[in-house]
């Protein structure tokens, strides 16, 4: 789908892509990165509007130094910001884009209908956008990179904004953007944990650097954390120490959750699979304590800079 | 028949019929110039509010009233009268009724361009197949021939009116042709001028502000220039000062070419030299217009 080779582009006081080497396979990957990274210059040169330093990348087999206007007419693209009129209905908006994208005008009609219920927009879908809530607005900047029924979309930052729930449900739509439509998605986000559970496939850049690019099965065998909070019983006044022992005793390593919310009560452990969950549930249930919650934690994205940095210095023997 | 519809139903067709998931699109893609034209069509029609709020109609369609008015009128006139003219020259039209076509550039100029830029719409055209030039030329074809048909329209009436009144057929066929050419220059300039104020001012109310700024103040402050001028007896300089406002731009165009008898103080406008000077002056403010509309959206592209 996606192709680059040694790709750089620099302006005169920052290098924002600096001889970045991926190659992106159909499917949903994931492109993550803190602020600044290099995601958003990428997304631009993809599209063939920002020509590169130097290198080379192709998308869809089209070089896209030459090639703009072909990949344009495939791929989709849903921008970080605000990009939607408030005045006009999402329909008479979409229908717009569509034709903006080429679709003669019926064609651009039945897509858009197509397009905004497949989105979750329905009966509000005729009235202006300025009413819209954040989560309405950011279903209807992906309808419009969908309207065309690209191959390829490039989604920035499609979850910024959105509370816990929306954010869920948007992820659900990514993830059925390849699954249901057959779109393959280059989607980014500047948290890992959330993409590690929509995408078969992740990226990490750094300072316009590939930090790492494996498939989201390598990453959550290695990287997956549980955070595990119990109650406290007349019999285990301090149920947390309990869990820990009694997890230590049989060989899992555990650490305290310093530095998140309810510190001391939270235990945080290393999932090596199916079985760590088994045995976390055994051991809780032996004690006669009850499990407040079990979670994937989040990472944030710093954390998995300063693993990765120290696994490729290991690995290699020199910082990329 | 009742028996025979159930077995009709295969339970591989219902869901078939029920299944309403994404159906991919095979059918033409019409690119770029087609998505040019679109844009075109939809710009010109929400140059009138066509598409748009009933609010957003209000002010061009009220203004396209106002503009057509006096020619309604004059027409009534000139037929009841049983004149052997017109009150007023076709080329003279749009040069008393200037300040209604400032103020529809002033409105409109700013809707067709500062909304894109203003709500980051503008991305969205530049990540399809359309490229910056595609985008600036439908903008600007949009609101020149928004402007021509405000323009243009009274003439027609004018036009119809003479001929329904019987006056010579020739003499005002050569009149509306000449009438037609100025207004068509005038839009190419006025649009411009217009696009380019509106493309660099963001917030829709300054791009009015200064639209209207743009065009009145430099008529008021040439006009005031050349009466000076006339009144010191220097007539020569009258045609120059002349050239630093757009109406008395196309006022010097027309009046050396296009048969007009020129508003400028003394009625004298410029001699065929300075005449082309004019000509050079207007289609270089024209081209200079689009280079610069070029130029900022290339800036402002994603």
């Amino acid at each position: 789908m996606i192709a680059t080779e040694s790709l750089s582009k620099r302006f005169p006081r920052v290098t924002a892509l600096d001889r970045l080497s991926v190659d992106v396979g159909p499917g949903v990957t994931g492109l993550v990165g803190a602020n600044g990274a290099g995601k958003s210059t990428l997304i631009k040169i993809l599209l063939g509007l920002s020509p590169a330093t130097e290198g080379r990348a192709e998308v869809l087999g089209l070089d896209v130094a030459t090639k703009g206007p072909e990949i344009r007419e495939r791929v989709g693209y849903m921008p970080e910001h605000d990009c939607l009129p408030p005045d006009v209905s999402a329909t008479e908006f979409v229908v717009h884009m569509a034709r903006m994208s080429g679709l003669p005008p019926t064609a651009a009609r039945e897509r858009t209908a197509d397009t905004l219920r497949h989105v979750g927009l329905y009966e509000e879908r005729y009235r202006p956008i300025g009413g819209y809530s954040t989560g309405m607005k950011q279903r209807v900047k992906l309808a419009q990179a969908l309207v065309h029924d690209p191959q390829l979309v490039f989604l920035d930052e499609p979850t910024n904004g959105l509370d816990p729930v929306g954010r869920d449900e948007m992820l659900g739509l990514i993830r059925r953007i390849h699954t249901d439509f057959g779109i393959s998605v280059l989607v980014t986000s500047h948290l890992l944990g959330e993409l590690e559970r929509t995408c078969d496939h992740v990226v990490v850049v750094d300072g316009g650097k590939l930090l790492r690019s494996s498939s989201t099965t390598d990453f959550t065998q290695t990287t997956t954390t549980l955070a595990i909070e119990v109650t406290d019983t007349d019999e285990h006044p301090d149920g947390t120490r309990a869990v820990r022992d009694a997890l230590d005793a049989r060989g899992v390593s555990v650490q305290d959750g310093s530095g998140l919310p309810g510190a001391g009560h939270v235990l945080l452990l290393t999932a090596a699979g199916e079985e760590t969950y088994d045995l976390v549930r055994d051991v809780i249930a032996d004690l006669g304590l009850g499990l407040v919650r079990m979670e994937q934690r989040r990472h944030h994205i710093s954390e998995v800079f300063t693993d990765s940095d120290a696994e490729r210095k290991e690995a290699v023997g020199h910082g990329g | 028949m009742a028996v025979e519809q159930p077995a009709a139903t295969v339970p591989g067709d219902q869901t078939r019929i029920h299944n309403i998931g994404y159906r991919s699109y095979d059918g033409p893609r019409l690119g770029r110039a087609y998505a040019r034209r679109s844009l075109y069509s939809q710009s010109l029609r929400g140059a009138y509010g066509l598409g748009r709020s009933v609010k957003s109609k209000v002010l061009p369609m009220l203004l396209f009233v106002v503009m057509c008015l006096p020619a309604a009128i004059m027409v009534a006139v000139a037929v009841a009268t049983k004149a052997n003219d017109l009150p007023l020259d076709y080329t003279r039209y749009a040069i008393v009724l200037q300040a209604v076509i400032s103020l529809y550039v002033a409105s409109q100029a700013p809707q067709s361009v500062s909304r894109d830029l203003r709500f980051k719409t503008v991305p969205l055209y530049f990540s399809r197949p359309i490229e910056t030039s595609d985008y600036v030329r439908a903008k600007y074809a949009s609101l020149a021939s928004a402007l021509f048909i405000l323009t243009a329209a009274p003439l027609l009436v004018l036009y119809v009116g003479a001929l329904l009144a019987k006056l010579d057929f020739a003499d005002q066929t050569k009149g509306f042709a000449q009438g037609l050419v100025s207004v068509a220059l005038l839009s190419l300039l006025f649009a411009g001028l217009g696009l380019v104020v509106a493309a660099v001012t963001p917030r829709r109310g300054f791009g009015i502000a200064a639209v209207i700024a743009v065009l009145t103040i430099t008529y008021g402050a040439v006009s005031t220039l050349q009466a000076i001028a006339d009144v010191q007896g220097s007539s020569g300089a009258v045609a120059w000062i002349g050239l630093f406002s757009p109406i008395t731009l196309i006022d010097g165009v027309q009046s050396a070419f296009l048969g007009a008898t020129s508003a400028f103080p003394g009625g004298v406008g410029p001699s065929n030299g300075e005449g082309a000077v004019y000509v050079l002056v207007t289609l270089g403010l024209i081209a200079g217009a689009y280079g610069l509309l070029v130029r900022r959206y290339k800036k402002v592209g994603l």
